[in-house]
């Protein structure tokens, strides 16, 4: 019965948050929140998604980047090919972000450790080679976006931006939360405790882990397709830059990995502290504390936030093997 | 064919140098497993490091890099101390964490260089820099020929060290059979450590050589991931003598790409490689 209250408390809070982010864009006349709100939104799309297969299975990714720069370039290319709207560009780029977590998954994820992370960089180094090299989408040099008219009932472009990243963001951690209550997530769960156990038990490894990189790329490349419109620009330097990859990662241990609440709280934590040190410091800044950030929990707090806040909940996950 | 024949003899000094700051990568993650992934993020530390000297005293690069191996030593004593307090020492899930944790301090790093010294690239002074040797229709760069002899040097000297000394042998035998050493009375924590110490300490001549190979900049590390990886994974985990060849091979690799393709493809070259042989023969070439 419990389950049943916890879902119905679920979906009131992503109605009042969506009402909520919607009257704001009618509201607020200031562009800069909706600017800098659409940043901390993309990160939670992105460390939710990135912990369905990191956090939830233990395989960690380092080419979050890979699936975020397929789906800005394949809005990129979609618009520049047909104009498509921003709604397909949305939808093309979570499919081909799924296509290419289906590849990538049959040729990494028989690696264990250390072999799936790098070959996960190795990935994301050579899509982005490709794409340097396509000349169609500008190459090296980047392209330039000029942003269509505006829907209503939005004033400005990036209010709209907001709206449909928060809309992104939600579907994520919808799909998360999905995930860990259903019986992929506690197959997933039990191969990241013990895989070869879990195999031996009847868990089928191999499928859990395609389905959850196939979600995780659709969704971080989802996430990736209103940037080019967000910035009006798009190159491969920045559209592929690690950064997203440490953000995505750092965020979601920081947070803690265990429940789908922890990437959300990590990614609301730091995204906002980077906001605040952008504007006041400088952005070589942002990335330090994140780095630093992500070491102190890693070495201080394993189970990130919500394992501090909830120290009994250490005792039920961690304990003894 | 002039042309691929001098690709191929570049492709093997660089080859050379790539063992160079690959070498202490076999050691760290080939025989003591530790996920290092930060090992390239160290390697222009050093660089940086040595660029310093060179700048403020007029050192030669090479000494330079010699003088900082002490201090690297250091550095690789106290990183392995961290790890394995935190993460060797409780297992379960450290791979995980250890992943994450060396992936942190290699942002740091890069980090840290930048605020410090700036984003352009920065280059090394010496004698040896900027001359050529003219053999026919192609020249060979001083600064090559040099960097691929200390580097040759330097990896047959580390390969010698652990397989002739007693240090060097119980190391291997650490990477074999912990159990076994510790109940013969080592302490393989300890041995390990000293390990990862040298380890790190072979950055300080690969990080100059680094720079004296070409200019470097503060996100260098991320193309030697793969390079440094690549090689380590094709030689066979811990292999030194292996280490030499797949280090050449990619050299190689690499030097007739540039050629033939030109220098947009070049980043792409080494994690190819890397994922070909990790789907077809994880092994490695010379692997057991």
């Amino acid at each position: 019965m419990t389950k049943h209250r916890h879902t119905i408390a679920f979906w009131a809070g992503v109605v009042v948050f969506l009402v909520a982010v919607l009257s704001m864009t009618q509201i607020v006349r200031n562009e800069y929140p909706f600017f800098a709100g659409y940043v901390i939104l993309q990160f939670i799309a992105l460390a939710v998604a990135w912990s369905i297969l990191g956090g939830y299975a233990g395989y960690v990714n380092f080419g979050t980047n890979a699936f975020f720069g397929v789906g800005v370039y394949t809005a990129v290319a979609l618009f520049k090919a047909t104009g498509a709207p921003l709604v397909v560009q949305i939808a093309v780029a979570a499919v081909v972000g799924m296509a290419l977590g289906f590849g990538v998954g049959l040729l990494t994820l028989r690696m264990r450790g250390i072999f799936f992370s790098i070959a996960t960089i190795a990935l994301a180094i050579i899509i982005e080679t490709f794409v340097m090299n396509w000349r169609f989408v500008g190459g090296a040099a980047g392209i330039q976006i000029q942003r269509p008219p505006v829907m209503a009932p939005f004033d400005s472009y990036v209010k709209m931006l907001f709206f449909v990243q928060a809309l992104l963001a939600v579907t994520a951690v919808a799909i998360a939360r999905y995930i860990q209550n259903s019986r992929i997530g506690r197959g997933l769960q039990a191969l990241r405790d013990d895989e070869l156990a879990a195999e031996c038990t009847g868990v089928p490894t191999l499928k859990l882990k395609l389905v959850a990189c196939m979600i995780s790329g659709a969704l971080i490349s989802a996430a990736g397709a209103p940037a080019a419109m967000y910035l009006q620009y798009a190159d491969p330097s920045s559209a592929f830059n690690l950064s997203y990859s440490v953000s995505a990662l750092a965020m979601a241990l920081i947070g803690g990995t265990a429940h789908w609440i922890g990437p959300v709280l990590g990614a609301i934590l730091l995204g906002s502290t980077q906001q605040l040190l952008a504007v006041t410091i400088s952005s070589e800044v942002n990335v330090l504390v994140l780095g630093i950030m992500l070491v102190l929990f890693v070495v201080g707090a394993p189970k990130g936030i919500i394992g501090l806040l909830r120290p009994r909940y250490r005792l039920r996950a961690g304990g003894k093997p | 064919m002039d042309l691929l024949l001098g690709a191929v003899v570049l492709g093997v000094l660089l080859g050379c140098f790539y063992a160079a700051v690959s070498v202490g990568l076999s050691v760290s993650f080939g025989l003591l497993d530790v996920p290092h992934v930060a090992h390239p993020a160290f390697l222009v530390l050093a660089s940086y490091g040595v660029y310093q000297l060179n700048e403020s005293y007029d050192i030669d690069p090479l000494l330079a890099g010699l003088a900082i191996t002490p201090l690297f030593f250091l550095f690789g004593l106290l990183a392995y101390r961290v790890y394995y307090e935190t993460f060797e020492k409780r297992g379960s899930d450290a791979a995980v964490r250890g992943i994450a944790f060396f992936f942190g301090i290699a942002f740091i790093i890069e980090v840290l260089i930048i605020l410090h010294f700036g984003v352009d690239q920065r280059s090394v002074s010496a004698t040896y820099i900027g001359k050529s040797w003219r053999f026919g229709e192609f020249r060979i760069p001083i600064r090559q020929l040099v960097a691929f002899a200390v580097a040759l040097g330097l990896t047959v000297l580390l390969a010698v060290y652990l397989s002739k000394t007693f240090m060097g042998r119980a190391i291997r035998a650490v990477a074999q059979d912990e159990e076994a050493l510790r109940l013969m009375g080592a302490n393989p924590v300890r041995i390990k450590q000293f390990a990862f110490g040298i380890a790190t300490a072979v950055l300080g001549i690969a990080g100059a050589l680094l720079i004296i190979v070409a200019p470097v900049e503060p996100t260098l590390d991320r193309a030697y991931i793969g390079r440094t990886f690549c090689v380590v994974v094709m030689a066979g985990l811990g292999s030194i003598s292996g280490t030499l060849i797949a280090a050449i091979i990619l050299g190689v690799a690499e030097s007739i790409v540039l050629t033939m393709f030109g220098a947009s493809w070049a980043p792409a070259i080494s994690f190819a490689m890397l994922l070909g042989v990790l789907a077809v023969r994880p092994q490695g070439l010379l692997g057991r």
